[in-house]
């Protein structure tokens, strides 16, 4: 479904991606594990092209979405939760979860889409008309996740959202992006976090300073020495 | 000298009543709440310079009669001060060539109504929109080959943008002032006011105009995008904003508000010169940075306060300190709270 073929992407002189290439089917969950700095995020923001030096190919249901403009990427189907939540901080956590469906046209399956999304976060139905700058951190995961979603995506790309989470949290929203993705979405998540990461995911890949040094079955590779050793604390 | 004295008096008073709310976290953490507190400040401020300088002249009428015409200036401040306002909130650029974008439009009423012989109102839609392209277009030729370049590059191309476009304005409508045929030249009795016909149009169509921007910042998908993209750009092209139309249409909003000042201004003020956008250009950004810059609301407040109080240092002082005011009240709100009257200072969530 989501397809990148030797990948690299350079910050001015920084080789940030040394040629990676990943695959996403769909219905899977995939996840992308590495420590700060291996190059997650910058993998994400490639994808939906908020970075543009890159060289490679990246396509998207047999689509060439290489250098297509970012709103574009998102009407094909591709939702980006960003690092660090970035909600809209002045406007109210419905209004948030408008602007997530901000490519669509059909009232009635926002409206019913928002609906859901308060089922999945009943908190945030609570705090419908509150700031979202004014939420906690854990509201504002939950917003962005549910700002995700408001755009209907076929494929969601969550960039550690673990982040920052009391450990209690962190299980409730793995289990809740377990859920969206048996709904029917596909998901490609970036997490530090490779304990939950590989507990919820089909597949997966660790990224090391810019490369692929591993990959395989999540299950498989929770089990692997190396990476037991160097992601799980040993 | 005694109006003058009031004056001191009236300024530290005003301070006062600033830090009073400064500490009234609650009222005013709303963007309404602290757009009636500010509301509030001017009455009160406004009644304090009543007390003294009517107490010196004794002549109420005439005060009363100077802050009418004060608003009604300050409402055209207003207008331009938005498109600070608007631009700043979004690409974090100050716009000098705003300014002559307003002169733009003041040109465009003008030979619309000179030389097409329109009548005024349609004369306001064509200057609106020659002066919302010429802002788009200087956008588009200026700003965005720089998008990504550090800011300090932007306000220099500015700059430069301004002068050439002044200077563009004196080779192509000559540097010799014309003047603006007179409109509205009627006389309304409110009681024992006289008010002139041309000051109230101008406060009229300022305020249905900002009623329309309000409602299309506010509930509009096109003015949410805006929002979300002076907010957050990231996270704005994440839902799919296109980034590079919604600064555009920023652009054109606010220059559609600087060309109807342009206009509005003429019925009043009629003679009309290439370098006329200087000073109105830039006691609009000091309204824009006395409100706060980047907040909507703030650009009406700091429009209002300055036209009020330029049109009563003109009443009660001399007319050579009508410039100064502007600049004065600019120190004076960069001392008491950087961040303008309804600014904030925001607090970063991890
Ligand atoms: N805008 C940028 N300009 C220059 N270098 C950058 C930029 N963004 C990221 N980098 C560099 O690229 C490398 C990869 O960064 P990236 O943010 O993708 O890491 P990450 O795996 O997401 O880390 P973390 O887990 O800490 O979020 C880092 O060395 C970083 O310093
Ligand atoms: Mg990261």
């Amino acid at each position: 479904m989501l397809k990148i073929e030797d990948l690299h992407v350079y910050y001015g002189g920084i080789h940030a991606i040394k040629g990676i290439s990943l695959n996403v089917s769909e219905g899977q969950i995939v996840s992308l594990i590495g420590a700060n700095g291996a190059g997650k995020s910058t993998c994400l923001n490639t994808i939906s092209n908020l970075v543009q030096n890159s060289k490679g190919k990246i396509s998207f249901m047999g689509k060439n979405i290489t250098n297509a403009p970012p709103h574009k990427i998102v009407k094909y189907g591709v939702a980006q939760v960003p690092e660090g939540r970035k909600v809209f901080p002045q406007m109210s956590v419905s209004e948030n979860l408008d602007m997530g469906a901000y490519t669509r046209n059909d009232k009635l399956g926002v409206k019913e889409d928002k609906q859901k999304v308060f089922k999945l976060f009943p908190r945030l139905l609570e705090r419908e008309n509150q700031l979202a700058g004014t939420l906690s951190g854990g509201e504002q995961q939950m917003l962005a996740i549910g700002r995700g979603l408001m755009a209907k995506p076929k494929i969601m790309l969550l960039d550690e959202p673990s982040m920052g989470l009391a450990p209690l949290l962190v299980r409730e929203i793995f289990s809740i992006i377990d859920e969206i993705n048996s709904q029917g979405t596909t998901i490609l998540l970036v997490e530090q976090n490779a304990n939950m990461a590989l507990s919820i995911a089909d597949y997966a890949y660790v990224l090391e300073t810019g490369r692929i040094v591993l990959k395989g079955e999540a299950k498989t590779l929770a089990a692997d020495e190396k990476v037991k050793e160097a992601y799980l604390g040993g | 000298m005694l109006p003058a004295l009031g004056f001191i008096i009236c300024a530290i008073f005003l301070a006062m009543i600033w830090a009073l709310f400064k500490n009234k976290k609650r009222i005013s953490s709303s963007p309404i709440g602290r757009f009636f507190f500010g509301f509030l400040l001017i009455i009160l401020s406004i009644g304090a310079v009543n007390y003294f300088l009517v107490g010196i002249n004794a002549n109420r009428l005439y005060f009363w009669q100077q802050t009418i015409y004060g608003v009604s200036l300050g409402s055209v401040y207003a207008l331009i001060a938005l498109g600070y306002t608007m631009v700043y909130g979004i690409i974090r650029l100050i716009n000098f060539a705003h300014g002559e974008i307003y002169m733009i439009g003041a040109y465009a009423g003008f030979f619309a109504v000179a030389s097409l012989g329109l009548p005024f109102f349609l004369a306001l839609m064509f200057a609106m929109l020659t002066s919302a392209l010429a802002g788009v277009l200087v956008e588009r030729i200026a700003y965005k080959p720089l998008r990504k370049a550090p800011r300090l590059a932007v306000l220099i191309t500015a700059i430069g943008m301004s002068l050439l476009l002044q200077n563009v304005g004196q080779k192509v409508f000559g540097s010799i002032p014309r003047s603006f045929p007179r409109q509205f030249t009627g006389l309304y009795r409110i009681g024992e006011l006289n008010i002139d016909q041309s000051r109230a149009i101008i406060f009229v169509i300022t305020f249905l105009l900002m009623l329309i921007l309000q409602y299309f910042v506010v509930y509009t998908k096109p003015g949410k995008a805006m929002r979300a993209v002076s907010q957050e750009r990231d996270a704005a092209q994440l839902v799919g904003v296109n980034v590079d139309r919604t600064i555009a249409l920023t652009f054109f909003v606010g220059s559609l508000l600087a060309g109807a000042a342009g206009i509005l201004v003429a019925i009043v003020f009629p003679q009309i010169r290439p370098t006329m956008g200087l000073m109105p250009g830039l006691k609009a950004f000091v309204a824009a940075v006395i409100g706060g810059i980047g907040i909507i609301p703030g650009a009406v407040l700091g429009g209002l306060i300055i036209g009020v109080s330029e049109n009563l240092v003109t009443a009660y002082v001399s007319s050579s300190w009508r410039d100064a005011i502007a600049f004065g009240l600019l120190i004076l709100i960069l001392l008491l709270k950087p961040s303008g009257i309804l600014g904030r200072n925001v607090k970063e969530k991890v």
